[in-house]
């Protein structure tokens, strides 16, 4: 994937993991993401030895600003991860009102054993469900993220659709 | 049933006190560690208030507070984090260890405390205090620093570094042989090599053993196999802290997090009764006569800090501003030097730990003081706005 943010990760013994960002723009800013799973956002402005504090989320907090800025797009760069290995697809499979298995359990669809295919995330309106349970129930509207074969995907469709 | 009325009330002013004096240390962004062993010197034989009936809990607390507070420490430990902070930062640590522990290790031996008291007053001088450094980096909001990952890195590698050498001040301090104490240090490396073993291959066979979603089994299970695995390193002489220490390091990934997370309160409790009783033990007629010398191995020993988080903060580019303020937050001293301290009470009662308990109440108020002055230290060129004053007063 091509991008114009640089990324650097820095290990912080302890305490987490900070990452810091440089735009195309030339700003630079910081996140620290604690053990914790809480977030504080840094501004490195003009002196890199005196970041400027800017916001500090708890886990919770940082979930939503995840979500907001990442789940529409998390089907996409499946589809870009897969194209690099040879045989391997991603494909988006809707759970629609008529689909036999919608208000049941993922795991009742045995997709996986049937098919080889591998359902990685449910996209339910902006959220995303990463790595679903087998007990989790699908709703008419999920869109299925799964990874397989063309063929495993192809199973995948016509068992969802019944 | 009056025993038992008197044991509760002592216990409830004990630690009412303690919450007092914590939520005032919390007030003003300082450790409470020093406020905790105040309250002991207070309340022992010789203090203001002295609280006997209290004694035999404080006591038993005391141990399971040592144990407690070296079980997290080692939780703390990832081998992806000290294989990172050894990559980078191991002249750091030479230069940690040589200048930090050299003017203990000589002060003990001008007080005449025997090479093993000198053993152990250069490692009190040596460790800095993980847990108030990383409360401070949190507090004044350094955590995105330039300096800050040679700070962690420090602290990792002292802890590490503590793994082999409690084990060997307890066996010698218990009397033991060299080869009691190569055999000590030996089991230690092994239970280190155990912890990496465990992340890279194994898959952690002590993870899966105590794994559990229910957080209370997990913490009885964390707790039997600590006190079990520190009581047995209390038979083989080796002191039971260090024992807690291993079962730490050996605990990594997901079942250290949540580990943490159940045996924090726990710890808190514990850890501030081993503080306290630290203070009850000592009469606090004998800190007088050490005092000076205190004061004096204090400033060396802060100066030695301030020297190695600037060169550590050197290698990792930082500019002169971020190299005061990592060698500065680093000069606070706290539980490892208590915990080094405790190891040798039953051997050499008395001047050590008056010497160790006064040495810490003097840095950990000291160094947090010195390194929010360092932040005060003005930008090399005139800054945009004056920087708003973001320090300890925020409630985390």
């Amino acid at each position: 994937m091509m991008t114009q943010v640089e990324v650097t990760e820095v290990l912080l013994p302890g305490v987490g993991v900070r990452y810091d960002f440089t735009t195309a723009r030339g700003e630079r800013f910081a996140v620290v993401t604690r053990r914790s799973g809480d977030v504080e956002f840094m501004d490195y402005g003009d002196d890199p030895d005196a970041p400027r504090p800017l916001w500090r989320l708890d886990a919770e907090e940082a979930e939503v600003v995840a979500e907001v800025l990442g789940a529409p797009r998390i089907a996409e760069r499946f589809a870009d991860l897969t194209k690099e290995i040879p045989g391997l697809g991603a494909g988006q499979v809707p759970v629609t009102a008529a689909s036999p298995y919608a208000g049941r359990a993922l795991g009742d669809t045995r997709a996986r054993t049937l098919t080889g295919a591998s359902i990685v995330a449910v996209v339910r309106d902006d959220t995303v469900v990463a790595s679903p349970r087998p007990d989790e129930v699908l709703q008419p509207g999920d869109i299925l993220v799964v990874i397989g074969t063309h063929e495993g995907i192809a199973g995948v469709q016509s068992i969802i659709s019944g | 049933m009056h025993g038992s009325s008197a044991l509760l009330i002592e216990l409830g002013i004990v630690l009412a006190a303690l919450a007092t004096l914590g939520a005032l240390a919390r007030r003003f962004g300082y450790s409470p560690v020093p406020l905790y062993l105040l309250a002991g010197l207070a309340l022992g034989p010789g203090g203001i208030a002295p609280v006997p009936a209290a004694g035999a809990f404080v006591t038993t607390g005391a141990s399971i507070g040592v144990i407690l507070l070296l079980l997290t420490l080692g939780l703390e430990f990832t081998v992806g984090e000290f294989t990172a902070s050894a990559r980078r930062h191991v002249p750091s640590a030479c230069v940690d260890f040589a200048l930090n522990a050299a003017p203990g290790a000589v002060a003990g031996w001008l007080l005449g405390l025997g090479w093993i008291g000198a053993l152990a007053m250069g490692g009190i001088t040596w460790v800095s205090s993980s847990g108030i450094v990383a409360r401070l980096l949190e507090d004044l909001r350094r955590l995105a620093n330039r300096e800050t990952p040679a700070v962690l890195s420090v602290l990792v590698l002292e802890d590490v570094a503590m793994a082999a050498f409690l084990p060997l001040l307890a066996v010698l301090a218990a009397g033991g042989a060299w080869w009691q104490a190569a055999l000590s240090v030996a089991a230690a490396v092994g239970a280190l090599s155990l912890a990496f073993a465990a992340t890279h291959r194994l898959g952690g066979p002590l993870a899966r053993i105590v794994d559990t979603d229910d957080p209370e089994l997990l913490l009885l299970r964390v707790l039997s196999l600590t006190l079990l695995v520190a009581g047995i390193t209390e038979l083989m002489q080796a002191s039971a802290a260090v024992g807690a220490f291993l079962v730490g390091l050996a605990l990594t990934g997901q079942v250290a997090d949540r580990t943490r997370r159940v045996v924090a309160p726990l710890r808190d409790l514990f850890a501030a009764v081993f503080f306290l009783a630290i203070g009850l033990a000592i009469n606090p007629r004998d800190i007088v006569p050490v005092l000076p010398a205190v004061l004096a191995l204090a400033a060396v020993t802060a100066a030695t800090k301030v020297v190695t988080g600037w060169y550590a903060a050197a290698r990792d580019g930082a500019a002169r501003r971020g190299r005061l303020r990592a060698g500065t937050v680093l000069i606070a001293r706290g539980e490892f030097s208590l915990v080094i301290a405790s190891l040798l009470a039953t051997a050499q009662p008395g001047q050590l730990s008056a010497f160790a308990a006064a040495y810490v109440i003097v840095l950990a108020v000291v160094g947090p003081l010195a390194t929010r002055l360092a932040d005060r230290v003005p930008a090399p060129r005139p800054a945009a706005a004056t920087r708003a004053e973001s320090g300890g007063r925020a409630s985390g």
